[in-house]
């Protein structure tokens, strides 16, 4: 029931309604009588048809009119067949008088439609009155685009009804959907006649007139947002870092420990299963990552490389994938260098989600050295525990030459002129539109635009970006817009993280050498983001690299993407706002994690799970439960009251797990934890016996 | 702020059946299955699911199932696979899946899977994601998703994915929360959320709070409180729930409370009923108000139930 005003009904009325009641009861039971015995008769239908009139939600009694209508089409005499289905086009039209919003009703004209005796001619007429009527009813509009395809009308003339429409009224949102369906199917089927240059120039003059007549309807917010995309999104499938990184070299000492890439820090994992991680890391999912799409060329490979997406999600598409280089029992020689050649699109496949293929071939190029065995061998991780206290850190002046910390931006191809000239001349319109008017759309709009523009100009030249002014524009926007104020604050992060992992030069200032004050001989890189308000990560092209990782005492809720992050070793997450273990899904792809702090945080304070859904699990039956292990390990806990600290930790490797301070970690909890994680030697800063 | 009157909405709930003669109920007769799982789901979350006669309710449950598998909305209504979902939902909620024949149930749903992966809503054709939605929901409720082809099925989906991030019901048709909630949900129950756009799609839907913290279901709509489930489940799913005013929702649906009588309305001061009192109640249950059931996101069942159907080594056993 939706708008009818809450009084009590007067004594007349209720007895008018009771009537009513009845009498529909009445037609009801006749109906039901007729369904069942399969009576078609013309009288039979001015029953049902009574029953549809009043209440067009009746769904059996319209099935009941298709079968009346194939059962009195066996009777051939043309003039009836017309007549019988101009009465079924009469009926919906009287039933949706009563209840335009009927699906029932709605699809029986359809039925009725395709069965290709009636004529569509009328359609069009009808709808108008419908639309003009609630221009807003999305029945409507469904119903439109199924009779202009059956009466084959052109999308160029729908699309001059949609000007009409938004002409008479801008603040039609269902116009402007229907208009970017018009005009994404136009510049795929005649990309000559409407060349997306010009076609979106205009349109941004078009939407822009509708969003500064009113800044606050909604109306024209996404169509804008979504020809910023057009303008500045490279909709083929591109790679846009990897490690190791092209040119780089790595530098295995005599237990096989990784260094080399700015990496001190011995990744005992890998060294263990003498494997080395290879991440491709494209700008946006992409399936067909195998032996074929990617070429390996090293005299080290002595199998083929298993490609893997790195998802959270069991699917084939995946924005980062990875592969293991297994060094397997190969003596590599010492002071030896050997070189390991990666192309990427060496044939067609590498697919993205909308069937846009990989361009050009393109070669990551890399070296792997093995240095002289150091004089002991290194402590095994985990013998020690890990602190994350300020002393144990020490600020980097500058880093090594070798060192390659970033991976820098690969081949993005150049952007057109027209795009920078879109994205510059809209810059000026909003700004114009701010200096009159405080409004939210517009600050948020220029920070995009804003955003959009240092994106393509730093493929031409580095000249001044505008983080500052986009941080700032965020800052005021959750002000402006409380309600909204964790979208901006999001946003801002990633802002900020974007910043952040730029250069060599901007990280140098977030990232120490750790420094275990017992050991003077073992210094690590570890990057430090503490501290900084972010209530999410980012820029994970950035940090392929980093192997130990601060992120306490910010704000996060998620590590969305952490699973491109293969290389982390110890991360530290306490003092956020994570709510459950399936925050933790990212993890479990991490094959090299030992130590885990994630203390301090909401874990098992919340009844909702907001990652109950993005994490594998039954529920979204991308894995079965592991009912076997579970007995074995834990069979005297409750599967429905553990099962997500199972499926996180199950598959880890820990040495160091700090859980204290989540609503989660009580006795039953570290009782638990210890047997599913027989590797731990360290649980809440204490050592197990 | 006004405190949820929870024994008011109970009683509310239980009176709605006892009005059989009512217009209004005559008027919904059709839909009574989708009825009896809005109220029974709310006394759920409210705690008192045990006010009801079980049995009562299994065996009227069993008497609109169809010789072809399928529900219809009450005795004497054809089959469709709306009114399928929430007797199933029904029978989960009390754990009483194994009195129905499962196998008739699920060959009904695999049959309404088209070739493009679409789903009809019943044999005459009305193909929409909704009914994506409730083929998949019930099948992973039956432990039988294998039975139909779901990369077909999340391929059509993904094809009714408009410019917002949202969906519409076939390709090409407007995004709205109640669609948005389908196709997320589908794609939620099939591992396959990856192939949302969730900040795009997060943006408009927090976009749907309005200033009197209500939820409208599509740009420029009044609010309406059965959005607090349609838009605040998908945001869950999608992990973007931050992203609205959780306080001033609350105040939006206690605010739609009949306090004196029970029940919910879509707005302050309209006429309540049961559809958008289950809407409420599961709505603040989202939103983690203190003394309700929690509510599972994609299934639309509270979290017990659902974590006893994936999550209990011996229910599998029944079902399969």
């Amino acid at each position: 029931m939706h708008g009818q005003p809450r009084k009590p009904l007067k004594q007349e009325d209720e007895s008018l309604l009771s009537a009513k009641a009845a009498k529909l009861r009445t037609l009801q039971s006749q109906f039901f009588a007729n369904h069942r015995d399969r009576i078609y008769t013309q009288e039979a239908l001015d029953l049902s048809a009574k029953l549809l009139e009043t209440n067009p939600e009746c769904y059996t009694a319209w099935n009941y009119r298709k079968l009346a209508v194939q059962h009195n089409l066996s009777r051939s005499d043309p003039d009836y067949v017309a007549f019988l289905f101009h009465q079924e086009l009469k009926l919906v039209e009287n039933a949706l008088r009563k209840n335009y919003k009927s699906y029932g009703a709605w699809y029986h004209r359809k039925w009725v439609l395709s069965k290709g005796h009636s004529s569509i001619d009328d359609e069009l007429r009808l709808l108008n009155g419908f639309q003009k009527a609630d221009s807003r009813n999305f029945h409507a509009w469904n119903y439109r685009r199924f009779v202009t395809s059956l009466m084959k009308r052109s999308d160029e003339d729908e699309l001059i009804y949609t000007e009409e429409v938004i002409g008479e009224n801008f603040s039609n949102y269902s116009a402007w959907h229907n208009r970017s369906v018009l005009l994404s199917n136009l510049f795929k089927s005649k990309a000559e006649e409407f060349p997306l240059e010009e076609k979106v120039l205009q349109e941004y003059e078009h939407v822009r007139s509708a969003i500064f007549t009113d800044p606050d309807d909604q109306s024209g917010w996404f169509y804008h947002l979504w020809l910023i995309d057009l303008t500045v999104k490279n909709y083929a499938p591109l790679l846009v870092s990897s490690w190791p990184s092209h040119g780089s070299n790595i530098t295995l000492n005599g237990n096989n420990c990784i260094y080399g890439c700015g990496l001190s820090l011995l990744n005992s994992t890998l060294s263990d299963t003498r494997t080395l991680p290879v991440i491709l890391y494209f700008n946006q999912a992409v399936e067909g990552i195998n032996l074929s799409t990617v070429a390996v060329k090293s005299e080290l490979l002595k199998e083929d490389l298993v490609w893997k997406p790195l998802s959270t999600n069991n699917s084939s598409t995946a924005q980062v994938w990875g592969a293991y280089l297994n060094l397997g029992n190969m003596e590599l020689e010492q002071s030896k260098t050997y070189s390991i050649k990666i192309t990427i699109g060496h044939s067609m496949g590498i697919v993205s989600s909308n069937g846009y293929q990989y361009g050009d071939p393109y070669q990551i190029a890399f070296k792997l050295c093995v240095q002289t065995a150091s004089t002991k061998p290194v402590e095994e991780q985990g013998g020690k525990l890990t602190s994350w206290k300020d002393n144990n850190f020490q600020k980097i002046d500058h880093f090594e030459d070798s060192d390659s910390i970033v991976s820098a931006d690969l081949h993005i191809p150049t952007t057109s002129d027209w795009c920078m000239k879109a994205i510059e001349e809209e810059i000026t319109t909003f700004r114009d539109l701010l200096s009159e008017e405080k409004c939210k759309i517009g600050k948020l709009s220029l920070a995009r635009l804003l955003t959009a523009l240092d994106l393509i100009t730093h493929q031409h030249d580095k000249r001044k970006n505008h983080t500052e002014e986009v941080l700032k524009l965020y800052t005021d926007l959750m002000e402006l817009d409380p309600t909204h104020s964790l979208y901006y604050k999001d946003e801002h992060s990633l802002v900020l993280l974007k910043q952040i992992t730029s250069s060599r030069e901007s990280l140098l200032p977030y990232c120490c050498y750790y420094k275990d004050a017992t050991e003077a001989n073992t210094s690590y890189v570890c990057l430090r983001l503490q501290n900084l308000s972010l209530s999410r990560m980012g820029s994970f092209e950035n940090l392929l690299w980093v192997q130990m990782l601060d992120l306490s005492h910010n704000d996060l809720r998620s590590i969305e993407g952490l699973e491109a992050m293969q290389l982390l070793s110890s991360l530290n997450l306490s003092h956020n706002k994570f709510g459950s273990f399936t925050v933790l899904g990212p993890l479990r792809s991490l094959k090299s994690l030992k130590v885990l702090d994630i203390s301090y945080n909401k874990i098992g304070s919340h009844s909702i799970d907001t990652r109950r859904y993005l994490c594998s699990s039954p529920l979204a039956n991308t894995e079965v439960f592991a009912w076997d292990r579970f007995e074995i390990l834990c069979g005297s806990f409750s599967a429905t009251k553990f099962w997500e600290a199972f499926l996180i930790f199950e598959s880890l490797n820990l040495t160091d797990l700090n859980a204290t301070g989540n609503a989660v970690a009580d006795e039953n909890f570290t009782s638990f934890i210890v047997k599913v994680l027989p590797t731990l030697k360290w649980l809440n800063s204490e050592e197990l016996a | 702020m006004e405190e949820l009157a929870a024994e008011k909405h109970v009683r509310y709930i239980l009176s709605v059946e006892k009005k059989k003669d009512s217009f209004e109920s005559v008027v919904m007769e059709h839909l009574r299955m989708n009825g009896a799982y809005w109220g029974l789901t709310a006394l759920d979350i409210l705690g008192k699911l045990d006010t009801v006669d079980v049995d009562e309710v299994v065996s009227w449950i069993i008497s609109c199932q169809h010789d072809s598998g399928g529900f219809g909305g009450n005795v004497e209504h054809d089959p469709h696979i709306l009114y399928t979902l929430s007797a199933v939902q029904v029978l989960a909620l009390f754990n009483k899946l194994d009195v129905i024949d499962v196998d008739k149930l699920t060959s009904y749903i695999v049959s309404l899977q088209n070739e493009d992966g679409s789903f009809s809503g019943d044999i005459w054709g009305e193909v929409d994601t909704r009914f994506s939605y409730i083929a998949i929901c019930c099948l992973s409720i039956l432990r039988r998703l294998d039975r139909i082809n779901v990369e077909k099925a999340v391929k059509y989906i993904i094809s009714c994915k408009n410019m917002d991030g949202g969906f519409g019901c076939t390709p090409g048709g407007e995004s709205h929360a109640g669609q948005i909630f389908c196709c997320v949900g589908a794609l939620a129950i099939t591992g396959s959320l990856d192939l949302i756009d969730k900040d795009l799609l997060g943006w408009w839907l927090c976009e749907r709070q309005v200033k009197s913290g209500g939820l409208n279901g599509r740009p420029e709509k009044k609010p309406d409180v059965c959005y607090s489930w349609w838009v605040l489940s998908s945001l869950i799913m999608i992990d973007r729930v931050h992203w609205i005013s959780k306080e001033k929702l609350i105040k939006f649906i206690l605010d739609c409370q009949d306090v004196e009588n029970g029940g919910i309305s879509d707005r302050p001061d309209d006429a309540v009923d049961v559809f958008h009192t289950y809407f409420g109640v599961a709505g603040l249950s989202l939103l983690e108000y203190p003394g309700l059931k929690p509510i599972d996101p994609a299934y639309a069942l509270p979290v017990d139930v659902v974590n006893q159907i994936f999550f209990s080594k011996t229910s599998t056993n029944v079902i399969k």
